[in-house]
């Protein structure tokens, strides 16, 4: 770890300030930065806590909900409204990380959190993202737990989000503030492709503060988040899939799909969406519309078994949801 | 049984001290005005160091010294020979780099975090070379070792060819193992200081007796001058029988700057730095005759080695002693590559051995079309079907039959991919365990005062098994005082020699010991002298009973394990060994043993993988977000029944070996449980979903659905 300065700002203004010092990176929760500067994959010279920022209310807004960007995990997954609307989020968050971890982590942290390739977070190999230009290890490396769907020759990593997945599914808007600037940017076009320029993770700009993630009003139907992974808990997701399905009973109304572990950003499988959209309900359908959602998939060697994995997983969560049917 | 504390289920006489932090482990020691160290390593797997530039470094902050290979103090040159863990240890002694994430500079400084931050300041050119880093893909280049810890690398008996001929039915299959990393929760850590021509390093070891050597033969100065201290240690498993370059490098960094020196390795640095298992390939051929016989037995193994220090995993010795089978034949070879060293790790050799076995007796059983358990039952031994001399003692017919009943084996579903749960296909597996027993000379001393509160001393250590608690319930027994009145201090090398915590003989070595010299003051005191003021020291070994009796201890675990149908998941539900360890000190702390032992063979079916990136030699995912152990969620009932008995052929305790039985077989038991499920038999652990669902996914499958 390189030697850094701190500061702890008492409002936002502060904060927006604080961060035009060269360098200046935010400090929220601290579960993924700290680890990322630990190994020096990570390297600013100065911390802006807004921690303590009083950014972490859940409010209900226009029919859907408002979540500061310092609400803990823990506390978005607990949130009684979350779980009676929302409970492919609150899933998504619980199946994230440890107990110890959500406590820590914020919701403006989740959306932000670094990939978990190794290689990212070893300085002694060669990584695009980390340091742009050098090559990317895992490309031609271990790469079980990359990316099947929108790579690039530059990078294959993924992002690891389980909670933007499910905010990718209920259509999330991020707030963020800068000194002169306010925008909401759709969840969609939040996280970006890695294209030539890895290092970039999001269209967010230098010195953007998340406020705020905006939840549209509930989208009808049964919802589920549903994670593959290694070991029972505690673990990232080979892949992941929010599925919100809305029934009749025999054909299926509506139907949204996103995923995690597949691509460097929460992935929309909108196509698979419209097939099933009016569709009678059958496992065929659904099997279609798994296949569907990994239509271009390109796997990379060691992580080649994540194309069916997604394609059944997503078939099965949607069987899942679609039994859920909420009136 | 007469009323005795031996035995009974008391808690961890150092359990308040660890909980609240009071008991000091290695890298907790503080000093007066310590600098601290922190270890640059390789980023190469082969080759050799042009240059190592330590200006930036130097200038650092803080930085009080930088040491690489082109200053650092000469030292004894490395052995191959000798005793593994008491040999030198030379540091920072040559250019050549053999493996990836081998220590290359030490940058000591003020604080932890000025050496943190100047070690990646130190710039190491190399001259890099092509290395080996695959296992199967060099096999060519394997060669026989000279010899096993267990005797000769190689066996046979009758004629395997015509026997494996003979067999009704067969099985030829290869297993594959991977590298695990110990990684015990305490990261390897030395504190050194000296006081004049004097040594003390505070360090995490598991042979203290072995440390003791190793560094005093390093540094080539006397026995005498050196003092090893390693109190409490955070989970060894193998991982600290060797001292590492934290030991050394401190202990020279402290001399040349006549302050102390603590140095810590990262947990990166613990996949390296520190030994490893080694990955395996393993052969197995199995015959047998329609009523269940083996004619023929045959396991081969080979195994990864540090070029630069040969390891042998002597993962088919204990076949040779656990099923009857007249045509026999194992093998060991090794692969050298230009790797980390392996060595020991909890139930080295039996541990990926009987993944494989015993996965192949589930195979066999399946082609038989014969229960797994009354395959085993079939194939039980009069006597040692290789040594030709009888078991001290064996229950593995027990260990099936009573685990079998506990379990209700007799509810599992005979055809596999037919019991569903939801979307979870449920399976049953079964595998037995064997572990080698042994023992080692040990020195114990007892003194008693005037209040009769006797204190043991012994350089023995206390690993997290419970040593220190089982050591004052013998004394406690043999002296009929209450437990509160013994102290026992343990991890200092100027207490009396033992052979220290490894290969489970910690217990059947000392305790004879502890409980020899207890009894010379209990005859001073039934003479009419003391109690204060009364020593006694007495050295205990085993005899011929080694020789004459084929020794070990056994177990058999069942496991019902559940296979997601549309992702190939595998989740175990619940899991019973039940362990045949002779007499049990203490059967709470044993309990925890055995659990935590399956627990490892259930994260070594389902999860434990230190994957090599083929290119550079590294371990690729070295820490533990990508390195996986179960977690709570994966173990979710694990319970362990110990068979009461008696074994006086392994010491006048009754007691054998512990602490590693509980791994051995336990991962068979889940990868059969996962054949039972779903009808899909995977040989290349850790079986993880990909595996599975390629199974499932294959249109052959028993049980093909979504
Ligand atoms: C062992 C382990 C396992 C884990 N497992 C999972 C898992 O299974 N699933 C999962 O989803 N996650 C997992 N996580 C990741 C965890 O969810 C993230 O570390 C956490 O959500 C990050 O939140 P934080 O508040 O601690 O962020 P920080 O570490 O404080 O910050 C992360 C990044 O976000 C930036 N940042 C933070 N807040 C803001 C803001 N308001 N505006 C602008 N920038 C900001 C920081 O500058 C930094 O770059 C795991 C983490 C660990 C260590
Ligand atoms: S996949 Fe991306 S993060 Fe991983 S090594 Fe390649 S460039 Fe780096």
């Amino acid at each position: 770890m390189r030697a850094f300065t701190y500061e702890r700002p008492v409002d936002l203004a502060a904060a927006l300030v604080a961060i035009g010092q060269p360098g200046a990176r935010f400090l929220a929760g601290g579960t993924n930065l700290l680890d990322l500067m630990k190994v020096e994959a990570e390297t600013p010279q100065h911390l802006v806590d807004v921690s303590r920022l009083p950014l972490d209310q859940i409010s209900e807004e226009n029919g859907g909900l408002r979540i500061g960007a310092m609400v803990t995990n823990t506390a978005l997954a607990g949130d009684s409204h979350v779980r009676e609307h929302y409970p492919v989020l609150a899933r998504a968050v619980l199946n994230g990380a440890s107990a110890q971890l959500r406590n820590q982590a914020t919701t403006g942290g989740n959306l932000l959190q670094r990939t978990r390739c190794y290689y990212f977070y070893d300085p002694s190999t060669p990584c695009n993202k980390r340091a742009p230009g050098s090559g990317c290890s895992a490309l031609q490396g271990y790469n079980r737990i990359h990316a099947i769907l929108g790579a690039s020759d530059a990078c294959i990593a993924v992002h690891p989000s389980d909670m933007a997945v499910a905010m990718m599914a209920l259509d999330a808007e991020v707030e963020v503030e800068a000194p002169h600037s306010h925008r909401r940017i759709k969840i969609a076009d939040f996280h970006r492709l890695p294209g030539n320029t890895p290092q970039n993770d999001t269209i967010l700009g230098a010195g953007e503060l998340i406020t705020a993630v905006i939840l549209p009003p509930p989208p009808p139907g049964g919802q589920v988040y549903r994670k593959v992974r290694d070991r029972a808990s505690y673990d990232f997701a080979l892949v992941s899939v929010a599925a919100v399905v809305e029934t009749d009973g025999e054909r299926i109304r509506s139907a949204r799909i996103a995923l995690g572990g597949v691509a460097h950003k929460p992935w929309r499988a909108l196509e698979a969406e419209r097939q099933l959209a009016g569709v009678p309900l059958s496992d065929d359908a659904l099997a279609a519309a798994g296949e569907t959602a990994v239509k271009g998939a390109q796997g990379h060697g060691h992580n080649d078994f994540k194309i069916p994995l997604a394609a059944r997983t997503v078939a099965s969560a949607l069987a899942e949801a679609a039994k859920q049917r909420k009136a | 049984m007469p009323d005795t504390i031996l035995g009974q289920p008391i808690d961890r006489i150092d359990g308040k001290a660890k909980v609240t932090g009071a008991a000091r482990y290695a890298g907790d020691r503080r000093a007066e005005h310590p600098a601290f160290g922190v270890i640059v390593t390789s980023t190469v797997g082969r080759g050799t160091i042009n240059k190592v530039d330590i200006k930036e470094a130097q200038a650092a902050p803080g930085v009080v010294l930088v040491m690489s290979h082109e200053n650092a103090p000469a030292q004894a040159p490395f052995k191959h020979a000798g005793d593994r863990h008491a040999r030198p240890k030379p540091q920072l002694n040559g250019a050549r780099v053999h493996y990836y994430g081998e220590p290359v500079a030490l940058v000591v400084a003020d604080t932890f975090e000025q050496a943190t931050a100047a070690a990646r300041l130190v710039r190491v050119s190399y001259q890099t070379e092509m290395g080996a880093y695959d296992l199967a893909g060099n096999r060519r280049f394997a060669y026989t070792p000279a010899e096993l810890v267990q005797g000769k690398p190689d066996s046979s008996l009758g004629d395997f060819d015509k026997g494996f001929a003979q067999g009704a039915q067969t099985v030829d299959a290869t297993y594959t193992t991977p590298y695990q990393s110990h990684n015990p929760m305490e990261l390897v850590a030395s504190l050194a200081q000296w006081d004049g021509d004097r040594l003390t390093v505070h360090c995490a070891t598991q042979l203290v007796d072995a440390a003791h050597h190793s560094i005093a033969s390093t540094l080539r100065i006397p026995l005498e001058n050196v003092e090893v201290i390693s109190e409490f240690i955070g989970g060894g498993f193998g991982g600290k029988l060797p001292i590492y370059g934290d030991a050394i490098l401190a202990a020279l960094a402290a001399r040349q700057l006549k302050r102390p020196v603590k140095v810590t390795l990262t947990r990166q640095q613990m996949f390296s730095v520190t030994t490893h298992r080694a990955a395996t390939i393993q052969r197995v051929r199995l015959a047998a005759g329609t009523d269940g016989k083996l004619t023929a037995i045959a396991h081969e193994v080979m195994s990864q080695s540090a070029r630069m220090d040969e390891f042998v995993e002597s993962a088919a010795a204990s076949t040779r002693s656990m099923y009857a089978a007249p045509n026999r034949l194992t093998r060991h070879r090794v692969v050298p590559l230009d790797m980390p060293v392996s060595d020991s790790m909890r139930a080295p050799g039996d541990a990926v051995g009987q993944l494989a076995i015993e996965q192949a007796m589930d195979e066999l059983a399946y082609k038989l079309d014969l229960d797994p358990v009354e395959l085993r039952l079939r194939n039980e031994p009069t006597e040692d079907p290789e040594k030709h001399v009888p078991y001290s003692t064996r229950k593995l017919v027990e260990c099936l039959k009573r685990g079998a009943a506990e379990f209700g084996w007799d509810k599992r579903p005979s055809v596999p991919g037919t019991l569903k749960d939801g979307q979870w296909l449920v399976g049953f597996g079964v595998a037995a365990a064997i572990r080698g027993n042994y023992r080692r000379p040990a020195t114990a001393r007892v003194r008693m005062d005037e209040n009769r509160h006797v204190t043991v001393e012994m350089d023995m250590t206390d690993i997290g098994t419970g040593s220190y608690t089982i050591f004052a319930q013998v004394a406690a027994d043999a002296l009929g005082v209450p437990i509160g009145q013994v102290t026992v201090k343990l991890g200092d090398s100027s207490y009396p020699q033992t052979p220290g915590s490894g290969g489970s003989f910690g217990a059947a070595s000392c305790a004879p010991a502890v409980h020899d010299a207890c009894m010379e003051i209990k005859k001073k005191l039934d003479a009419g002298q003391g109690p204060g003021n009364l020593q006694a020291e007495v050295k205990s070994a085993p005899g011929e009973e080694f020789k004459k009796f084929s020794q070990y201890s056994y177990g058999a675990h069942f496991a019902e394990v559940g296979v997601d149908t549309s992702t190939g998941e595998a989740r175990l539900r619940r899991m019973l060994g039940v362990f045949d360890a002779g007499r049990i000190y203490n059967s709470k702390t044993a309990r925890s043993q055995l659990v935590g032992g399956m627990i490892w063979g259930v994260g070594s079916a389902l999860h434990e993988n230190a994957v090599v990136d083929q290119r550079y030699g590294l371990f690729v995912n070295h820490d533990l977000a990508g390195y996986h152990v179960p977690v709570h969620a994966d173990v979710p009932a694990v319970d362990a029944i110990m068979l009461a008995g008696f074994d006086g052929k392994s010491n006048e305790m009754g007691s054998k070996g512990v602490g590693e039985l509980g791994i051995c077989g336990a991962g068979a038991a889940v990868a059969n449980a996962i054949y039972n499920a779903c009808g899909v038999r995977i040989r290349d652990y850790p079986i993880t979903p990909d595996k599975v669902l390629r199974g499932l996914m294959r249109p052959a499958n028993l049980a093909q659905q979504r």
